[in-house]
């Protein structure tokens, strides 16, 4: 169809319009929005710098005490840690055993998913406070239900290698570490199910064919695969874990960042400031933890293409 | 011995009886090209070889070990039975050296150092020498393939299954991986191939099997079956196959 542009031209000589006078295409609305955003930033900026209330000099003041840096070390940061190692080692298993053929298996992971799910975190965190109630003699390890045995084969003693003190197992870290990390590993548990079965049937087929185990299958070839999904779900997680490590709280955990900072605060009657310095630990705890993400992402990504150029990519490659 | 003996097979999806009794030998050294319409079965009698599909009825026996049995050790009878996949399942999360060493490594529990050369010397047989350190999706399909070749052949299998390997391929590829599995034919390679290729089934098989409908209609040297087929429902098929574009005249 070349005719068409060929030829009207040629016919119509004279009746052809002169050169565009091109303008480029005025956006009123974006300048009128960066205004406003740039009159709202310098009264933001106005009202830090000016305000007394910010009391910046507390808030650093209280930001560098002991028990604060303290609490934001262990009962932030390293309760944010071991919580996630339990709920993400936690998560994997129990998703492994939800997509097992067992039905005995995958019952039991749906009802610890449905049991965690269902508390909320505060509320999960302050029974597990209040659990040392259940274990008075304290927990031991050894043959279950012992005594029985015992009574029946008409000896005597018992068959425990060692008791542990329940009141002090669901106390302080340990409880909350504990609380924390089964109710993540409920979450975890349907992130990990979703990224193994976003790994195509044929790579388990082929891992198979050549051999492997069915653990060995999960470990070397679908679980690295189911990575690339699970991972950003997860940075997710950790961040909303660390944020939550404020409800400790409930078990209770003295020696975690909010309570510091709070009982500095009333001590001094400034309340305000006090939030001013928790906001920022915060802040800066997340934005660590979203630099690490970003290079937990790129690792796992290896091979899927963000390397490699677009076009030396065939059509049907990867399976279907 | 037969390498491969297949006896009474059935198979079925639900309702659908994919595989209604197939009696079938490989003898050591022996290439045999399956071919058949879609659906016949095909593809499913391949998968029961190595058990990646599990028969309701009938025993496979593989070097005379009964692979259907409860007792069987199956992932150890899985290593002596390569398998080339029509999408090709390479690990996309691991380069293509990684690819011919992670089975032999972790299955075979060869050291690091052998499992790399002879990994190099079947990537080297396959032609794909120099690609070592790429990963799946930066090659072409054909060359996905053909490091799927040699990821099968790191295990030193005694039979390698084919299915359908060319299927997804572009039609100026299917030739490189084609060359591949004749050369590997011609090292005496026991060789079970579901393919579409007549003109490969023709020039390399030992035997063709012609199946139709879950069952075997009828078998034996390419000249005879492909060339001058007994069965009606064999010269249909191969009528379609040769020549797409016949229009069969309506009775």
């Amino acid at each position: 169809m070349t005719t068409d542009t060929a030829t009207r031209p040629a016919a119509s000589d004279a009746d052809r319009p002169g050169p565009i006078k091109a303008v480029p295409v005025r956006h009123p609305g974006r300048w009128v929005a960066i205004a406003i955003i740039a009159v709202l930033a310098a009264m933001l900026v106005h009202l830090l710098v000016t305000n007394k209330a910010f009391d910046w000099d507390f808030v650093f003041q209280a930001m560098n005490q002991k028990p604060v840096i303290n609490g934001f070390l262990k009962g932030t940061l390293l309760v944010t840690v071991l919580s996630m190692v339990v709920g993400v080692a936690g998560g994997v298993i129990l998703a492994v055993m939800r997509l097992s053929d067992n039905p005995i298996l995958s019952g039991v992971a749906w009802l610890f998913t449905w049991f965690f799910r269902s508390i909320p975190r505060y509320i999960l965190l302050f029974t597990m406070g209040t659990l040392g109630i259940l274990f008075q003699q304290g927990i031991s390890f050894g043959v279950p239900f012992d005594w029985k045995i015992i009574d029946w084969l008409g000896l005597s003693g018992d068959w425990r290698f060692f008791t542990l003190d329940a009141n002090q197992i669901f106390t302080g870290l340990v409880a909350g570490v504990i609380g924390l990390g089964l109710s993540e590993a409920a979450y975890m548990a349907e992130i990990a199910r979703a990224g193994i079965l976003s790994v195509d049937k044929g790579q388990a087929e082929a891992a198979q064919a050549l051999g492997m185990s069915s653990g060995k299958v999960m470990r070397r070839v679908v679980l690295p695969q189911a990575m690339r999904v699970i991972v950003p779900p997860t940075g997710n997680e950790t961040i909303a874990m660390l944020k939550d490590t404020s409800l400790l709280l409930a078990v209770p955990v003295l020696g975690e960042l909010f309570y510091q900072l709070q009982s500095i605060g009333s001590t001094y009657y400034k309340t305000f400031p006090i939030a001013v310095a928790a906001t920022l630990y915060y802040l800066a705890a997340t934005s660590v933890l979203m630099v690490g993400q970003y290079f937990l992402e790129r690792h796992f990504g290896r091979g899927f293409g963000t390397q490699a150029p677009r076009a030396a990519r065939p059509a049907g490659a990867g399976g279907a | 011995m037969a390498l491969v003996e297949i006896k009474n097979l059935h198979k079925s999806f639900g309702s659908n009886h994919v595989l209604r009794g197939i009696d079938f030998t490989v003898e050591q050294g022996e290439v045999v090209c399956v071919i058949g319409p879609s659906g016949s079965g095909k593809s499913t009698l391949l998968r029961c070889v190595n058990l990646l599909e599990v028969p309701e009825v009938g025993e496979v026996f593989v070097r005379g070990e009964d692979i259907t049995d409860r007792d069987c050790h199956l992932d150890a009878a899985r290593q002596q039975i390569g398998m080339v996949f029509q999408q090709f399942n390479l690990f996309p999360h691991l380069s293509v050296l990684a690819n011919c060493t992670v089975a032999q490594t972790s299955v075979l529990k060869r050291g690091k150092a052998e499992a790399e050369q002879i990994a190099r010397a079947n990537l080297d047989r396959v032609g794909l020498n120099e690609k070592v350190t790429a990963y799946p999706m930066q090659l072409s399909g054909g060359q996905q393939q053909r490091v799927a070749i040699a990821r099968a052949l790191s295990m030193d299998p005694a039979l390698m299954l084919f299915d359908e390997p060319t299927s997804a391929l572009d039609p100026e590829l299917v030739g490189d991986v084609l060359t591949v599995m004749r050369k590997l034919a011609l090292d005496g390679m026991t060789m079970l191939v579901v393919t579409h290729e007549m003109a490969f089934a023709r020039e390399v098989a030992d035997r063709v099997v012609f199946m139709d409908a879950g069952v075997i209609v009828e078998q034996g040297p390419p000249a005879e079956v492909i060339g001058n087929p007994k069965e009606e429902r064999t010269r249909t098929f191969l009528r379609r196959v040769l020549d797409p574009t016949h229009v069969e005249p309506t009775p």
